[in-house]
């Protein structure tokens, strides 16, 4: 089973997607943002980082690479692709996603373990979870505050598009939470506490927080990141 | 040599904390009398002969698809700059 991930000038974490996929028994292949050839692979993962600098946009640059020429009409063909983080950002610019992200409503970076909570297990990188599971994984942005309009984030909702959200506790709960600003509030602003989404067909999904960080003992705050990557290569044998 | 000026702003539903950090900070510098602030981006395409109406169009283009996401942001302006001399001959320096 082939993983591509691919690396942008200015990716960061392709190198932890690679071993993700390596500890969860598939194969990483390394795909360059420059070559417009996938290489065969089975599915790919668009890593964290700041691909370009975030220059323009987060993400913006990053789309027009060669390797997305290759990879937009594979994803509309089935083809099934993780975006993490900067990834997320460019299936957004790419359109293979709705909606767009931007700076963070607070101004501030943000580096945190995030609950959230799994509301679609029907899609190639989610179906190990079960439907409503709250998981813990690593959170690490400055441009992270999803938005859309109204009517798409209700299509999204209608549709059961939403992947994740993030866990928002209620404001008793809250208060017995000491020195955790976002325990209250979801940590970036993201309209609907939206932390993930995923195309009609399952195949592309995206996601803020970082499943790549959580995959090991003594790494991490869980091992809740390795079921992405044991999920998709369940989903590519079955395909 | 020509150059097309490229004006994108946020649209207005959509939060800009990069405007409300600089609003914020304005009234410590005794510029009370601004009551919001959004902050855009300018961009300038130089072409290397004039400014004619396929290039404003291929800018506009150039502004739809790329330096512009019609998601949260909006093109608004496209338009020719006059170059130096021209400016300096509408506006001789005194």
């Amino acid at each position: 089973m082939r993983i591509g991930v691919v690396t942008f000038p200015g990716s960061l974490d392709d190198h932890d997607a690679h071993r993700a996929v390596r500890v969860a028994g598939g194969e990483p292949v390394s795909l360059w943002h420059g070559d417009d050839s996938l290489r065969d692979v089975d599915a790919v993962v668009l890593p964290g980082g700041f691909s370009y600098g975030d220059y323009l946009r987060a993400g913006a640059i990053a789309r027009f690479a060669p390797v997305m020429t290759a990879l937009i009409p594979a994803a509309q063909g089935g083809l099934p692709v993780l975006g993490i983080c900067n990834g997320f950002q460019i299936l957004c610019e790419s359109h293979l996603l709705p909606g767009a992200m931007i700076q963070n409503d607070h101004r501030t970076f943000i580096c945190r373990e995030q609950r959230l909570r799994v509301e679609n297990v029907a899609t190639a990188w989610t179906s190990d979870f079960e439907k409503g599971a709250e998981i813990t994984i690593v959170l690490k942005n400055q441009d992270g505050q999803y938005v859309a309009d109204r009517r798409t984030l209700d299509e999204l909702e209608g549709e059961g598009r939403v992947a994740f959200r993030y866990v928002v506790d209620t404001p008793e709960a809250a208060s017995a939470v000491k020195y955790d600003r976002f325990a209250s509030r979801n940590p970036n602003g993201s309209y609907r506490d939206i932390a993930g989404l995923t195309n009609e067909r399952g195949n592309v999904v995206g996601l803020m927080p970082h499943p790549e960080h959580a995959i090991e003992e003594g790494y991490g705050p869980s091992l809740d990141g390795l079921k992405f990557f044991t999920a998709v290569l369940k989903s590519v044998v079955n395909r | 040599m020509g150059t097309v000026v490229v004006d994108v702003m946020l649209k207005s539903e959509i939060l800009d904390p990069q405007g409300q950090a600089v609003a914020g900070a304005l009234p410590r510098l005794g510029f009370d009398q601004f009551t919001d602030v959004r902050q855009g981006k300018r961009f300038e395409l130089t072409v290397a002969g004039e400014v004619t109406d396929e290039v404003l169009a291929a800018a506009r283009s150039a502004a739809e698809t790329m330096l512009s996401n019609p998601v949260i942001e909006d093109v608004v302006g496209v338009r020719a700059e006059l170059n130096e001399a021209e400016s300096q001959a509408a506006e001789p320096l005194a």
